[in-house]
């Protein structure tokens, strides 16, 4: 029998289920010495730099780029929270990003998939604790980010380095534990 | 004693089932008659045999027998009856069984309504269907049997997830479950016609009602996923792009490329290995969705049976049939007969484009939901992949689709010409851009694009009806006994693509809609998307196991009273787990979703939305399913078609 294209052709999905059934087998292996764990919510971008972007302000206002980002983190840490109106969660950690800029933490705004009239009710209601805000308005940045969902906040060294990030609100908890120890680590 | 026996019937139902396979795959290859004959009282047996079972389960859940493991883990006393019965399926031992129960059903329906096949493919189909059905029982007796005891029982279970406790969910999984295992039976066909090395006109017809029952099944049990999840998460969405939802939307969309491919095998004899390797891959992501997504490799909230030894056998069973079949294909497929060669512009031709869309747009979701573990796997990459991803790579695959839908069913077969079939469907043409133009205004372009292109698909899809009744061009009567003559296929195939264009207009109508977030005190107003909204009352009210906290939300527009929407906040006794009782109230063009939050300082959180068209996205899914029903119900599809006919004439 001689080995024609068509056949090679009909070898390819049992080839491509071969390589996902392979992949599955160590998925689960590496899940049963603890090894891998799928409902850990990484971000690729932890320990690198931020990647680079520029995006513009709400309403032809200046926003920020990768370049402004890493010139202000190198004076101290920045945070960068990306945020959307329509979102629910976002509105329930409004109050506590307040107050942590009362604190004196630095907080820039990207506002994801968002009309500039929704963002400014929104900040007029919940109160605005972004320095800088830049609107990234078909969500591509959010994209390169690895945003899994707003919102998300991300902390950036005196590197530029992404150093710590939290998908979800921020909740007191999460700032006792998580952020707290991450702003003494970098400071 | 009624559990044990249970137990014995899937015992039973595990041994008749490996007999239903080694006699109908064995007996057909060495053409030994009674051993085929066989096989379709197995099948029957195999599905007294589960449906046993399952009552014995049933049983012991309604008895509150708390000596069975199961029932102590997943129901209580307090649990309302219809809850107890709908709960024997919502947890992981359950579910498999009844898995296995609705895959017996397939295998009782083909032996049923098989009569007619030619005795050596009903025998191999009903062997496939068999084998497939012992693995997954053995994997329910042995690492998942719901029938386990523990001594001494519980004096009281540990009561349901509250958030399945709610019709809408117990009801999804039979549906949805009905639809997964539907496609066995396509694959079944389909492995059946590899063994035997040929596939014909006749194949197609016989499978395609199999495949087009289940996608009815499947259409409705993801709608009712998405439907739950609106009404009952109270997040205000209806699709989250979640692992488990898109295991379920892999099967549908090759299942919806299923259901058009064979088309092509039954009309041109084309096709062919496109559409056995569309059965089997369809069956493989049903496969896949129901056990990888339990078997927690994906991360989901939904997936309730964390195991990995589980998931080692599931792994095992997957690679078997889904390996097992792939392999045949490979060795038999290029020996298939080929079809005649076809030209683009033609009703063939647009099908094929159909196929292309939709299985791209499947592999995008297949990349998007299993590239993260994947990448995390092999490069210890952490990457995340969510809505964003999904909604910038599967909409520019979706437009062009839904455009080509309305054209497609209106081009002749063989060889077309677009122009005149565009011509046709002018008056639908014009509508969208009236629509589209209407809507570009004070919208964005994306959503105008969308409504738009929902009036092309709407009114499109009956231009095929309207031409071949010759509406509006002779008089009425005649074109009232057109449509009578009209084959049922036609309004059916019109109608599901009717559904489709009421579900983007539902999906599209979201970007108008609105949502207020609020934090109120007793009697205050509020005001959102022109509504006067005002917290009447705050209540404790005691249900059957739960506490809830009721608010008396009184809506008014100018002034005017328009209703009172009382949302709640249920606190479930056993679990301390709090549920949002979601208040919706709808006109079929936009639902106002009042949910109420938490409450601190006396005041309560409200969130209050006005979700415009929103139930047309369920209306549309079920429109689709109707018309799937409606094109079953077509004579020329029912094996069997022939004497029929031949019924008719004599009378």
């Amino acid at each position: 029998m001689t080995f024609d294209r068509r056949q090679a052709l009909a070898l390819v999905p049992l080839g491509l289920v071969g390589a996902a059934g392979f992949a599955f087998w160590r998925m689960l292996d590496r899940m049963e010495v603890g090894k891998f764990d799928p409902h850990d919510i990484g971000n690729p971008m932890l320990g690198k730099k931020v990647p680079p972007f520029a995006m513009p302000g709400l309403r032809g206002a200046p926003g920020f780029s990768a370049a402004d980002l890493q010139a202000a983190a190198a004076q101290g840490p920045v945070l960068v929270n990306f945020f959307a109106s329509w979102c629910i969660p976002c509105a329930e950690e409004a109050d506590l990003l307040g107050q942590l800029t009362a604190e004196g933490m630095v907080f820039w705004g990207v506002t994801y998939e968002d009309k500039p009239d929704a963002v400014e009710a929104y900040l007029g209601k919940y109160g605005n604790p972004y320095k800088r805000l830049a609107n990234d308005a078909n969500g591509r940045v959010a994209i390169d980010w690895g945003v899994y969902g707003v919102p998300e906040t991300f902390l950036i060294d005196r590197n530029g380095v992404v150093r710590w990030h939290k998908a979800g609100p921020l909740t007191d908890d999460a700032v006792r534990t998580e952020l707290r120890p991450a702003m003494r680590a970098v400071a | 004693m009624i559990p044990e026996l249970g137990n014995y019937a899937l015992a039973l139902a595990v041994c008749l089932s490996l007999a239903q396979a080694v006699m109908g795959i064995w007996g057909a290859g060495r053409r030994d008659a009674r051993m085929m004959a066989a096989t379709p009282g197995l099948a029957i047996g195999q599905f007294l045999a589960l449906a046993a079972a399952a009552g014995a389960l049933v049983w012991a859940a309604v008895h509150d027998d708390f000596s069975v493991t199961n029932i102590a883990e997943n129901s209580s006393t307090l649990k309302p009856l219809l809850y107890k019965i709908t709960g024997t399926w919502g947890n992981h031992e359950g579910s498999i069984l009844l898995w296995g129960l609705i895959l017996a059903v397939c295998g009782a329906a083909v032996s049923l309504a098989g009569g007619n096949l030619p005795t050596a493919l009903r025998a191999r189909v009903l062997g496939v269907l068999g084998g497939t059905s012992c693995g997954f029982l053995l994997f329910a007796l042995t690492t998942s049997n719901p029938f386990l005891r523990s001594w001494p029982p519980v004096d009281e279970g540990a009561g349901m997830n509250p958030l399945l406790q709610d019709p809408g969910l117990a009801f999804h999984p039979p549906i949805l479950y009905t639809g997964y295992v539907g496609f066995a039976v396509p694959f079944a066909f389909a492995v059946a016609a590899l063994i035997e090395g040929r596939i014909d006109a006749a194949w197609g017809r016989w499978v395609r009602p199999w495949a087009l029952t289940s996608w009815c099944f499947l259409t409705c049990g993801i709608a009712l996923g998405s439907w739950w999840a609106y009404y009952e998460l109270g997040w205000g969405g209806y699709w989250f792009w979640d692992p488990v939802e898109n295991a379920s939307l892999m099967p549908w969309l090759t299942g919806t490329a299923l259901v058009h491919s064979a088309i092509v095998v039954e009309k041109r004899e084309s096709l062919k290995i496109w559409t056995v390797l569309l059965a089997i891959g369809t069956f493989s992501f049903s496969l896949s969705g129901t056990f990888l997504v339990r078997s927690g490799i994906l991360n989901s909230v939904h997936s309730f049976a964390n195991d990995p030894a589980r998931g080692i056998f599931i792994l095992a069973l997957l690679g078997l049939l889904i390996g097992g079949s792939l392999a045949l294909f490979a060795l038999r497929a290029p020996r298939l007969a080929s079809g005649g060669v076809f030209a683009p512009i033609s009703r063939e031709g647009a099908l094929i484009l159909n196929n292309i869309f939709l299985c791209t747009i499947c592999a995008v979701v297949v990349v998007g939901t299993m590239y993260p573990p994947f990448a995390d796997l092999l490069f210890g990459l952490k990457i995340s992949v969510g809505a964003p991803f999904f909604n910038a790579t599967v909409l520019p695959l979706a437009l062009p689709l839904f455009a080509a839908m309305a054209v497609g069913p209106l081009l002749p077969w063989k060889r077309a010409k677009l122009w005149p079939v565009v011509v046709h469907a002018w008056w639908a043409g014009l509508a969208a851009l009236v629509v589209s133009g209407f809507c570009v205004i004070g919208m964005k372009i994306i959503p105008a694009l969308a409504f738009g292109l929902a009036t092309w698909i709407i009114l499109g899809s009956f231009a095929e009806v309207v031409e071949r009744t010759m509406l509006f061009r002779t008089p009425v009567a005649s074109s009232v006994r057109r449509a009578r003559g009209l084959p049922t296929a036609v309004l059916g195939a019109a109608l599901a693509h009717a559904g489709v264009g009421v579900t983007i207009a539902g999906l599209a109508g979201s970007s108008l809609s609105t949502q207020t977030i609020v934090s109120e005190k007793l009697g205050d107003t509020f005001k959102a998307s022109g509504y006067d909204v005002t917290l009447v009352d705050l209540a404790d009210r005691t249900g059957p196991n739960y506490n809830s906290r009721v608010a008396t939300l009184l809506v008014a527009r100018n002034g005017v009273p328009k209703m009172v929407l009382y949302p709640s906040r249920r606190n479930f006794t056993i679990q301390h787990q709090t549920t949002y009782d979601v208040a919706i109230h709808t006109n079929f063009l936009w639902d106002i979703y009042a949910v109420l939050g938490d409450e601190h300082n006396g005041e309560a959180v409200i969130r209050f939305h006005v979700n415009v068209l929103a139930p047309w996205i369920w209306l549309g899914a079920a429109i689709m399913a109707l018309g799937g029903a409606l094109s079953l119900a077509d004579r020329r599809l029912r094996v069997g078609a022939p004497a029929r006919a031949r019924l008719v004439v004599t009378a």
